[in-house]
């Protein structure tokens, strides 16, 4: 998997947690809840999201490092097998 | 002879359920008493007749289903000439009285309780009664409060039969929006209205709980994670334990105390406004427990799927603000409960911890309760109760 | 065309003059000295004495003698200083002027137009300041007129001329020095008709005259703050134009009336009466005026300011109509 797939799958699962997050307008570098109304229920949900999309554990004190999209999909990349090589 | 109809509640309002009655066959009516109580979507909503008379006969039977503008009841006119019905009681109502059919027209003619007369611009009850809307049920945003045009057209929504108002998805939205507005106005000002408060606050150390709670997510898999508003509430439900006062209702001029702890949790919706669905039995329910209920509160009410039976009976509300950054809540009573508990967002603070400066994180808890029901003395021991409580947080 | 109101009346004057040998001008001081507001000034060089008269200081006399006039085929403008001053030739104009067509059975008309100088706020004090077109209003056989706009000063005289009955022209004292400019195209003026100065929906506000540019300034205010008024110059304050005001009223469902006259007994009372009787089920909200306050009009620059309707009062006022407490 590459990373515009894992971008591609994140995006859509925190859209499914925050519908009204216009992708277009989302800046992937500042984390979201700067940017939305998006708080520590909508953020689990994002993460228990991708915990299970990606079949991984995200811990607790990774958090910090899916705050933002961009970095949601560095952790992402990096975390999953494989997929780290082909970047 | 009036007949007694399903009101559209909002405009994307296409039907109801009818749950219960509060009048019978025979009883006096009032122009603007509460006389039945359906389920919507947006929760359960007790209607109002918008006519003097006689209840004559039932035709909706709880728990039927029927669309906007069904014929729930008819309604013999001629109304009381003194005295106020008050059918929420009079379901077991000894005013079984009617009065003669033939009463003179004349003493239907009454002045509306308070005396004073609504403020409904010309215009705005004109258009009314074109959208076969009651102007008396909306909240005026005019001059003086008045009616005007534009609150009719609002709350008559897409919905009004009517060709006039566009009914686009978004006006819709706007209008399920200012719904919302208008139930929630409804209710802060007859809190600020009737409940005298009184206020206290605490900051709480909330470092020995974040601890607990990291620990046990760290061996925890994701779904089963917990998010510290559970601490929060358990201890809510916990203090009350010890002061029962904050926890129940103020009606008929009297607190009545419960015993069994129901939560309203304020979820801010993203479309603006706010849902308080209610966690039920929180002082019985284990973190684990609560958290898997919450979850599941939180993101039915945020996706408009919650059942109108969960947004009652909550004895107590907590609201957290802490998220949006907020230090104190001052937070207003949800009329008829007799306490709300506000949370700040948690900010670290240097304090001395065995006589050494330490930096600790803190959150503030305030309290708005009913001086009606309880004095600041109580309230200062609930929440210290719901501090102590926090120290210990692997006992909640 | 950059002009002043008073040269556009002054070009008006000249016109009327020029193309109409039974035109003629005549008031205090409106001759040599060229008339109180200078606006007739340099007439009588070119016009003669003959026909740009200065009179006695009697009111009475020279109002009644253009009333002579007017019944013998003349056409003739009579400048009275100021409307507070008229009220010594009240006898001429109400008596006389406007009842001699019904009362001679219409075999007589009087063609007399009168100028008056009307309002405050040039520190002129309470005998000089009021604005009294509302008494002239109530009275039937006359018609009233108010310019608002240099093309109307410089448009009005002409159609007054032309009418067969008296007509009073209003011309408020604080507009004279006003510059601007006049579109040159005369046909835009009406003396019937009121004028919509500036369209909007939310609000009407109703003036006319020297209250017309303050009116239009609060709706430019108001419409930084959301509130799209319209502005409706009434021009003619007798007959008064229903069919424009309640027009705007329909469209906006809110009316703001604004009067530099005293409140009590107001043309704003009568322009807010018939609105609500034709169209009270199109409001939505109270109406309300601006007035002047109900003292004579002070000297004191701060005190005069402060009894006349002015731009901050008329956007607070719409502001309250329009359920926005301020």
């Amino acid at each position: 998997m590459n990373r515009e797939e894992i971008r591609a799958l994140a995006l859509k699962k925190l859209l499914q947690v925050a519908p009204d997050i216009n992708p277009g307008e989302l800046d992937p570098k500042t984390p979201i809840r700067d940017q939305y109304d998006f708080d520590s229920m909508d953020f689990l949900n994002f993460t228990i999201a991708l915990g299970r999309e990606f079949q991984m554990d995200i811990p607790e004190k990774d958090y910090v490092a899916i705050q933002s999209l961009d970095g949601a999909v560095e952790y992402l990349a990096q975390h999953i097998e494989g997929s780290a090589e082909e970047n | 002879m009036s007949e007694f109809r399903l009101p559209s509640l909002g405009a994307d309002m296409k039907d109801a359920t009818l749950r219960e009655w509060f009048v019978e066959p025979g009883d006096t009516v009032t122009k603007g008493d509460s006389i039945a109580a359906v389920e919507t979507d947006k929760g359960i909503i007790d209607i109002e007749v918008f006519e003097s008379g006689t209840v004559k006969e039932i035709l909706v039977q709880p728990d039927e289903k029927v669309p906007v503008g069904t014929v729930l009841a008819t309604i013999r006119s001629g109304g009381k000439t003194q005295g106020h019905a008050e059918p929420r009681k009079a379901g077991v109502s000894e005013d079984k009285q009617a009065p003669p059919e033939d009463m003179p027209r004349a003493l239907n003619i009454q002045p509306p309780p308070g005396g004073e007369r609504k403020r409904i611009s010309p215009a705005a009850r004109k258009r009314a009664r074109e959208l076969s809307v009651d102007p008396e049920n909306i909240v005026g945003t005019g001059p003086g409060g008045a009616v005007t045009l534009e609150d009719v057209a609002s709350s008559a929504g897409p919905a009004a039969p009517t060709g006039t108002v566009a009914g686009t998805a978004e006006k819709q939205a706007e209008a399920a929006a200012s719904s919302m507005r208008r139930a929630i106005a409804a209710a802060v000002v007859r809190s600020n209205r009737e409940i005298p408060h009184y206020y206290l606050s605490t900051s709480i150390d909330l470092t020995p709980a974040l601890t607990w709670l990291e620990q046990q997510n760290a061996e925890r898999p994701l779904p089963l994670r917990l998010v510290y508003a559970i601490l929060l509430l358990k201890a809510v439900a916990g203090a009350l334990q010890k002061v029962p006062e904050m926890n129940g209702f103020f009606m008929d001029d009297a607190a009545q105390v419960k015993d069994d702890v129901h939560v309203g949790v304020a979820i801010s919706l993203r479309s603006g406004g706010l849902l308080v669905p209610t966690l039920r039995d929180v002082h019985r329910k284990n973190p684990d427990e609560l958290m898997a209920e919450f979850s599941d509160l939180v993101n039915r009410a945020r996706s408009g799927h919650l059942r109108g039976s969960e947004l009652q009976d909550a004895t107590i509300t907590v609201t957290s603000l802490g998220e949006q950054g907020v230090d104190t809540v001052f937070p207003i009573i949800y009329p008829p409960q007799l306490a709300i508990v506000g949370f700040g967002s948690i900010v670290e603070r240097v304090r001395p911890v065995n006589r050494a400066p330490q930096v600790r994180r803190v959150i503030n808890a305030s309290l708005a309760a009913d001086h009606r029901a309880s004095d600041g003395h109580r309230g200062a021991l609930f929440l210290a109760e719901i501090d102590r409580l926090l120290q210990e947080p692997e006992r909640l | 065309m950059k002009t002043t109101y008073r040269e556009a009346m002054r070009s008006a004057l000249q016109e009327a003059l020029q193309q109409d040998e039974r035109v003629f001008l005549m008031g205090e001081d409106v001759g040599r000295y060229g008339g109180c507001y200078a606006v007739s000034k340099g007439l009588q060089e070119e016009f003669g004495e003959e026909r740009i008269r200065d009179t006695p200081l009697s009111e009475s006399a020279f109002v009644g003698a253009g009333i002579g006039a007017a019944l013998g085929g003349m056409r003739p403008i009579v400048e009275v200083m100021t409307v507070n001053f008229s009220l010594l030739c009240l006898d001429q104009i109400v008596n006389n002027a406007a009842t001699l067509r019904h009362m001679s059975g219409g075999q007589f008309s009087v063609p007399v137009v009168l100028r008056m100088t009307t309002g405050a706020g040039r520190q002129l004090a309470a005998q000089h300041s009021h604005s009294l077109e509302c008494w002239y209003a109530h009275v039937p056989g006359l018609r009233v007129i108010a310019p608002g706009t240099l093309e109307d000063m410089r448009g009005m005289l002409r159609l007054a001329l032309e009418d067969p009955d008296p007509v009073i022209i209003f011309e408020h004292n604080a507009l004279y020095n006003r510059e601007g400019e006049l579109a040159e195209d005369s046909s835009i003026t009406d003396i019937r008709r009121a004028a919509v100065r500036r369209n909007g929906s939310d609000v009407s506000l109703i003036c006319y005259g020297g209250n017309l540019h303050k009116t239009l300034d609060a709706a430019e205010q108001l419409a930084e703050g959301g509130i799209d008024a319209e502005v409706v110059d009434l021009r003619s304050l007798r007959p008064l134009d229903d069919e424009t005001i309640l027009a705007s009223v329909r469209k906006t469902h809110r009316a703001v009336l604004i009067d530099e006259g005293w409140r009590s007994g107001s043309l704003a009372g009568e322009i807010g009466m018939r609105i609500a009787e034709q169209a009270f089920y199109d409001l939505d909200a109270p109406l309300a005026r601006v007035c002047s306050a109900e003292v004579p009009i002070p000297y004191a620059a701060h005190l005069e300011h402060a009894a006349l309707p002015q731009v901050d009062t008329i956007v607070e006022k719409v502001r309250e109509v329009m359920g926005q407490n301020v």
